[in-house]
């Protein structure tokens, strides 16, 4: 159950680029195309699926407070957590040559597709947030840290797949001149976390007894909303 | 000015207006958005970033004939690390429960497209000190605008700047409350910060329409 409920926290009340605004730069850079958006997603998915339950075990082992004790009890004394960005982001940066090469090796059509993606992905802040929020929020098994980081992949992606939805259709808009390609992409997505704020009532409910009987409708018609923009992104994509 | 030629002296202002690391290059957008809600983290933020691209970019344009090209990314990240350190640390030491509410985000100038961006960019193929003043005025055009946004949102947000009531006191109503002025709250929450930077886009753009991008 806590599973679920980490899960579906990390897509869409946390999810990463409403409400925390990390990997905006390529969230940016990249939604131009909704087949690119979806390459990059899904190395993102792809990456933190890996990199948190590692960073995870670092954290639990060696980083933390006291966890050297499995040395033997004369290192319960050590804290080595002051280390953690710099082994954080090694082993991000290790991770993504790594999984290069091996995608590269066994198959090169996802190295194609996906390949460009890699490199970019070693600096994308989505990446290392999930890891330092992993940290920072005390996840307590290694089973709920490999949940978050695909849940919050997962938000990430449908973050980039709707905003380059969106894109390539507003070409076809008039927008003030100023405003055209970024103005308008940050006022879009901010339209859209105003859009994903309403989720935070899903996990609440029952909990609190103050306001009962907005947060519901307000789910159901974003939900309608969300369902309405995959759609867009669909029809986008057989287009094509 | 005689301490810096004229091509040195572009080096500090272009990223301050015509090439800001914010709303041209598109550098940096994580962080200028989350912790904006208050000007002093605002400003925290900007001097951390300061330093550390500063530092950083002298650092790596002093190594950057030693540095084998294909583990690049990884000595950079090194580095960058180390400098985002020394200022969590600072930070953890001075301003406790400041760090408490940059979080995460002190941790996140590591991987701050700025810093990347201008290593792979200017620090890879240029002396030291044109790499220095290349950070510093990347930095400042990157603090010029968590100012401003950090300054709008605080200001229209919570009535105060830097934690003093400047526009008078809600509860008392004293100021612009005695008229019937409201704070907008929703100015502090997350998507605001969107779309003031939008609207900082969209001014900047105006003035100045060689800036404007095609559809």
């Amino acid at each position: 159950m806590e599973h679920i409920e980490l899960f579906f926290k990390s897509i869409f009340i946390d999810n990463m680029v409403f409400a925390t605004f990390l990997g905006m730069c390529s969230y940016l850079a990249v939604s131009k195309k909704v087949a690119t958006a979806v390459g990059l997603g899904a190395a993102v998915i792809f990456v933190l699926a890996v990199t948190v339950p590692l960073n995870w075990l670092l954290d639990q082992y060696i980083l933390k407070d006291g966890a050297l004790v499995w040395l033997g009890p004369e290192y319960a004394d050590y804290d080595l957590s002051f280390l953690s960005f710099i082994m954080f982001i090694a082993t991000i940066a290790t991770m993504v040559q790594l999984v290069e090469i091996i995608v590269e090796k066994f198959s090169p059509s996802l190295y194609n597709s996906l390949g460009i993606f890699l490199p970019l992905i070693a600096v994308n802040c989505a990446i290392l947030g999930g890891s330092l929020f992993m940290q920072s929020r005390e996840i307590p098994s290694l089973g709920l840290a490999l949940t978050y980081g695909v849940g919050s992949g997962i938000g990430w992606f449908l973050a980039i797949l709707a905003i380059a939805a969106i894109r390539e259709k507003i070409r076809y808009s008039s927008v003030p001149p100023a405003l055209r390609g970024l103005g308008i992409t940050f006022i879009i997505t901010g339209l859209m976390a105003i859009g994903f704020m309403s989720f935070g009532g899903m996990l609440t409910g029952g909990d609190e007894e103050v306001k009962p009987a907005v947060a519901p409708e307000v789910v159901i018609e974003k939900v309608q909303e969300k369902v309405e923009k995959e759609e867009i992104a669909n029809n986008t994509k057989t287009i094509k | 000015m005689g301490l810096l030629s004229k091509r040195d002296a572009a080096l500090l202002t272009d990223p301050l207006a015509d090439n800001n690391p914010i709303t041209i290059q598109v550098l940096g957008i994580c962080s200028a958005l989350a912790i904006t809600a208050e000007l002093k983290a605002s400003i925290v933020m900007a001097v951390s970033v300061l330093f550390v691209l500063g530092l950083g970019n002298v650092v790596i344009s002093l190594m950057r004939n030693i540095i084998p090209s294909k583990i690049r990314i990884i000595v950079q990240l090194i580095v960058v690390a180390t400098l985002v350190i020394i200022v969590d640390l600072v930070l953890k030491a001075f301003a406790y429960e400041l760090s408490k509410t940059l979080s995460v985000f002190v941790g996140l100038i590591i991987t701050n497209c700025i810093i990347m961006g201008r290593f792979e960019a200017f620090a890879l193929g240029n002396g030291p000190w044109r790499a220095f003043l290349d950070g510093i005025g990347n930095a400042v055009g990157y603090g010029v605008i968590l100012i401003a946004v950090g300054f709008f949102r605080e200001l229209l947000g919570s009535g105060t700047l830097l934690g003093f009531k400047v526009l008078g006191d809600p509860i008392e109503k004293t100021g612009l409350y005695a008229i019937g002025y409201e704070n907008n709250g929703f100015m502090l929450l997350s998507p605001m910060a969107l779309i003031v930077v939008g609207i900082l886009i969209w001014i900047q753009r105006s003035r100045n329409t060689s800036l404007i991008e095609e559809n």
